[in-house]
């Protein structure tokens, strides 16, 4: 079997999981980790909080575990433009797509579009170094931004928007947001829950994070956090521990007297968004108060009250509603679910459910945009183990062979980032780091990183 | 005394492969595991060996007595969890 070649799309968390299981095999095949960027890890480098640094070092994980002798990193190659499906299918035994969910989704709203309004994953790119989203230029001179979400990403935003800058001074957050957030005019951002403080998506751990913020005063209104019958009832019956801490962490936010920090949090709940207002940018976000009312399958919904809508003036308004993934050309795609159509990981065609030999999925890509960083071990895990055993079974490609692949790939990518590249970019990242007393001072455009890489081919 | 996780945890299970006294819960496959948002280790069965704090890859894990200020709710929150757990309330 150790002449076999697995080609695995994205080198986010569910890929490096996916690659890590792989290697575990003695004999297993080899692995080739295909990566748009420049870096790898994915939202573990340009998603998690810059704040949140322990979770970050999962990293030293990955690369223990997954940039070894049997695995090649081929970063800067983007599958589908530079190379595509085909040519993957042509020289790989397998190939495992990892792409994750890459959009967000929208509101549909009135305004939604206005320069002003963005979505909360272009501002987290922004302040985490994505190359392509340096130049977002956020407005970070109004005095009140509103957050439309009620989950990890929301709590995220919201910390960034006003934390300290000595404390964001600590952090590996990219230079451009760390200027930027310095001189920042935010005094106050308004967090929006579409339903009531027992459903809010928040961990406890983001929620009480919010609460003991220096130089930040967390709103909750009393009133916000008496529960109506219909949630009482379900949090009683039916709550997460998490649901009920989130509910006595509310109360206990509620009841504390503020602190006359310069900075404000709040976070209001069942408040929908109906429209974004301005004059050639973000001026208002008019709102609507929700009820919950548990609908025939027994599922909580939010629906609009009989009340008067209201509107908040704010300059910058960011939606974090959930990502969504987007089709890959010439691969199987379920429009409905934004996945691709698979059975614990075989992608299928979206038809016939038939399984499309040698293709699987893992991560956001095979599941939906669910799940903590970890959850993708156990998916990894499920994926590996099926095509680990499909292996043997499945059609020999045309073209196999390490030659043939690098032959592509100096045709199609010339300015492929290997893992020398990547150690050279991480090295520097680090030195500057440790010179500033960062964990890493993050190159964050796309030339100084592949200059870099160079200088480690 | 007892080992506690803190709210940093990313539910990868490595803490869970290497206790030997299987006290880390939920465990993949629980009723609960999808819908916990961390792991928890249960102060009265924990036997303060120390594996999993050695295996966590984003240092989650801590003895109870050291504990970082940040992290002060962890020690309740774990036994909470595990109490919560015992009258079937999850």
């Amino acid at each position: 079997m150790s002449d076999r070649r697995v080609a695995i799309v994205g080198a986010g968390p569910a890929g490096a999981f996916a690659a890590a299981r792989l290697l575990r095999v003695g004999g297993g095949p080899e692995v080739d980790l295909y990566e748009r960027l420049p870096t790898p890890w994915g939202l573990l480098r340009g998603g998690v909080a810059p704040d949140h640094h322990e979770i970050k070092r999962l990293d030293e994980t990955f690369d223990r575990d997954v940039l070894g002798p049997r695995c090649r990193f081929l970063g800067n190659v983007e599958v589908g433009t530079d190379i595509s499906h085909g040519d993957l299918m042509r020289h790989y035994d397998a190939v495992v797509y990892a792409v994750g969910a890459q959009t967000d989704k929208s509101l549909g709203i009135p305004g939604e579009d206005l320069p002003g309004s963005l979505p909360a994953t272009d501002f987290v790119g922004w302040y985490n170094g994505h190359p392509d989203r340096r130049e977002l230029d956020p407005p970070l001179s109004g005095r009140r931004a509103v957050i439309i979400g009620n989950g990890n990403v929301a709590a995220d935003v919201a910390r960034m928007l006003t934390l300290d800058s000595a404390e964001l001074e600590r952090t590996d957050t990219a230079e451009h947001a760390l200027e930027a957030l310095a001189a920042s005019g935010i005094e106050e951002v308004v967090v929006l829950g579409r339903r009531g403080p027992a459903q809010a998506a928040f961990t406890s751990a983001e929620l009480r994070e919010m609460g003991h913020m220096d130089g930040v005063d967390l709103h909750v209104d009393p009133a916000a956090v008496e529960l109506d019958p219909v949630s009482e009832e379900w949090l009683a019956q039916e709550g997460t521990f998490t649901a009920g801490k989130n509910v006595e962490l509310l109360r206990e936010f509620a009841a504390a007297e503020p602190k006359g920090a310069p900075r404000r949090i709040e976070l209001r709940f069942l408040t929908s968004p109906v429209a974004i207002h301005g004059d050639g940018k973000v001026e208002s976000i008019e709102v609507q108060r929700n009820r919950i009312e548990r609908d025939d399958s027994g599922t909580l919904r939010a629906r609009p009250a009989d009340e008067p809508t209201e509107t908040i003036e704010c300059d910058l308004v960011l939606r974090s509603v959930g990502y969504r993934a987007v089709p890959l050309p010439d691969v199987p795609f379920d429009e409905r679910n934004y996945v691709l159509p698979n059975e614990r990981g075989r992608v299928v065609d979206a038809d016939s459910r038939d399984p499309v030999p040698g293709v699987y999925a893992v991560g956001w890509i095979k599941r939906g945009p669910t799940g903590i960083l970890g959850t993708n071990k156990r998916d990894a895990n499920e994926t590996v183990g099926l095509l680990l055993e499909d292996l043997d079974s499945l059609p020999a490609p045309q073209a196999p062979g390490v030659e043939a692949i690098d032959a592509l790939l100096a045709e199609k990518a010339p300015d492929l980032v290997t893992v020398e590249g990547w150690r050279a970019i991480d090295a520097l990242e680090r030195e500057r780091g440790e010179a500033a007393e960062r964990p890493r001072v993050k190159l964050a455009d796309r030339d100084a990183l592949l200059g870099t890489a160079r200088t480690g081919a | 005394m007892a080992y506690v996780i803190a709210g940093n945890c990313i539910k990868d299970d490595v803490c869970i492969e290497v206790c030997p006294a299987d006290c880390i819960h939920p465990t993949p496959g629980d009723p609960d595991f999808e819908s916990a948002e961390q792991l928890y280790i249960d102060p009265e069965t924990c036997i303060d060996c120390d594996a999993c704090v050695e295996a966590c890859p984003v240092d989650a894990i801590f003895a109870d007595h050291e504990v970082p200020e940040k992290y002060d709710y962890a020690l309740d929150l774990n036994a909470q969890f595990f109490e919560q757990r015992k009258v079937g309330r999850l």
